[in-house]
């Protein structure tokens, strides 16, 4: 199913947010909206600035000593910065990362790792929950018969969909996604976007991805980041086919980038 | 048609063989040459000993100021020098530790800290013995003794388990950390869960050696209450702890330093025994540590 994404609420909006990095600025006064229930695309040369934008969401920018930034993002209006227990933000907003990383504790204990750290110790709630989880991202079949197997002795893309997994485990509404498939064979990544295309009715779903087909397969609106700003973003077709800048529509077809 | 050999090595090549075999017999030749005097002092001091190693010995009271008689006393006191030392050291280097790889941020405060504990490193122990004799005994008043003298080896040791504590954490990799905090983890439960889970040999390691060093050192002990003799209770639990927190004490250690170069006539093989003994007592503590690497380099998990 699509649903029309114009007719649902803005769930997450960026005013004005700039990222400083030191003295170099990695994200310059980004403004843009995603609605509920949809896929954003984000797309962009390397370095500019598309993860940077994915941590301010979820404030684990505040790791990064020398990042300062400036502006607002709202999550269902509400301004992140405002959130006085950052843990229930993060709690809401689901992160997988460019490279898989199995913890080095058994597949059952990776996906139950963030619900126990929310306090969930109930060994049957744990065991469904974690079933669940490996079944949305794929890999249940593959390693139903050995749960306790290191995480980190899976293959590269079943530890990515083992990220996917943990992700998943806190029944995120917003769902991160940086370059997912970037460490990951075509016939997993194949597997991966049609479960997120099934999760879009439960979540909403920020994909950053360095594949422009990716996006335009994926995505409902597309949001071309270059150098630290936004360039331009709408409806994807309408920035595949007709887009309002010439960078936009050259870097879409692959002539740079 | 010799020239016609596609494999035929250039002069370049030749030149380039003998070098590398010559540049692979230098570093061997050098690291066998250093097992030389590690055997000869091994050697020597287990046949200049021998005539003295036994149980009486071990068990026995240092008698006419360690010409006779045993070593109990200051092995005694070495053992629970070197406990007391770790039970001082080890909270304060491993919190230390974990506060400056885990938390601190990249800043002047922290690079000061680091400086601190290099320079720290640095200090020759006989300027710890004489910082201890200031600080713990001239200015805070307390009793030379055990405590005093461990505190004085702690203070010592404190910049080792700080440096190894670190190593073993930095060898956690970045992204698991990561990994956590995305997942709501607070710094403390991904400390807790992921990162000390995982570098835990490594701190234990450097805490054993540490212990090593404890042991063995005379300097830092010898101004805190280490002395020549002291009577020790025959029989009775007061046998096994002979001293009390702010008594003075016997220590191997000083106990072979003074036997050495003090008395006059002391035969060979009592310096030899005590000798001995220190250096099984440090050896067997390395292996412990050797031990306890190999066992999780075994069970490393990524």
């Amino acid at each position: 199913m699509s649903p029309d994404s114009s007719m649902q609420p803005t769930h997450l909006e960026f005013r004005d947010l700039s990222v400083w990095y030191g003295q170099s600025k990695a994200l310059d006064e980004i403004t843009f909206s995603v609605p509920r229930h949809s896929v954003i695309g984000i797309v962009g040369p390397a370095n500019s600035g598309k993860s940077t934008l994915l941590k301010t969401i979820n404030r684990t920018l505040e790791f990064i000593d020398i990042a300062k930034t400036g502006g607002d993002v709202l999550v269902d209006g509400q301004n992140v910065k405002s959130i006085r227990n950052v843990y229930s933000l993060r709690r809401r907003i689901g992160m997988v990362f460019p490279l898989p990383v199995g913890l080095p504790m058994s597949v059952y204990d990776n996906v139950a790792y963030a619900p126990r750290r929310m306090g969930i110790h109930d060994k049957a709630q744990l065991d469904e929950l974690v079933e669940n989880c490996l079944r949305d991202s794929v890999l249940w079949d593959e390693v139903k018969d050995r749960l306790d197997l290191l995480g980190t002795k899976l293959s590269g893309g079943q530890q990515q969909r083992l990220t996917l997994a943990r992700a998943l485990s806190l029944e995120p509404e917003i769902l991160c996604l940086d370059e997912f498939s970037i460490a990951i064979d075509p016939v997993t990544t194949m597997k991966i976007e049609e479960v997120l295309m099934r999760l879009k009715e439960r979540m909403t779903i920020v994909l950053v991805t360095n594949l422009t087909q990716q996006a335009r397969r994926m995505a409902d609106a597309v949001a071309f980041i270059n150098a630290s700003q936004l360039i331009e973003w709408g409806p994807t077709e309408q920035l595949f086919n007709n887009p309002g800048k010439e960078l936009t529509g050259r870097y879409l077809n692959g002539e740079f980038g | 048609m010799p020239d016609s050999n596609p494999f035929s090595p250039s002069p370049y090549e030749l030149n380039k063989e003998s070098r590398a075999t010559l540049a692979e017999w230098t570093t061997f030749s050098i690291s066998v040459a250093l097992l030389i005097p590690v055997a000869l002092i091994l050697t020597m001091i287990a046949i200049k000993a021998a005539p003295a190693i036994s149980w009486p010995y071990l068990t026995g009271d240092v008698s006419r100021s360690g010409a006779a008689g045993g070593i109990w006393g200051p092995l005694m006191g070495t053992f629970y020098l070197t406990m007391l030392c770790l039970v001082i050291v080890a909270p304060i280097g491993v919190l230390a530790g974990i506060y400056i790889n885990e938390y601190a941020p990249d800043n002047k405060f922290t690079r000061s800290i680091m400086v601190a504990v290099t320079s720290l490193a640095g200090v020759p122990s006989i300027v710890h013995a004489l910082f201890g004799l200031g600080a713990f005994v001239a200015t805070m008043g307390m009793p030379k003794g055990l405590l005093t003298a461990a505190m004085t080896l702690s203070v010592m040791t404190l910049p080792v388990i700080i440096t190894s504590t670190r190593e073993a954490l930095s060898g956690v990799p970045k992204n698991f950390r990561e990994a956590c905090w995305n997942l709501g983890a607070s710094r403390w439960q991904t400390i807790r869960t992921i990162v000390l889970p995982n570098s835990f040999g490594g701190i234990l390691t450097g805490v054993i050696l540490v212990i090593a060093r404890a042991a063995g050192e005379t300097a830092p002990i010898m101004f805190m209450g280490a002395v020549m003799w002291l009577r020790i209770a025959p029989s009775g639990p007061e046998r096994l702890m002979p001293y009390g927190l702010n008594d003075e004490f016997m220590a191997l250690s000083n106990h072979l330093n003074l036997i050495s170069k003090d008395i006059p006539g002391m035969p060979e093989e009592m310096k030899f025994g005590s000798a001995l003994v220190l250096l099984t007592l440090i050896l067997f503590i390395n292996g412990i540590a050797s031990l306890v690497r190999l066992h999780l380099r075994r069970r490393k998990r990524w």
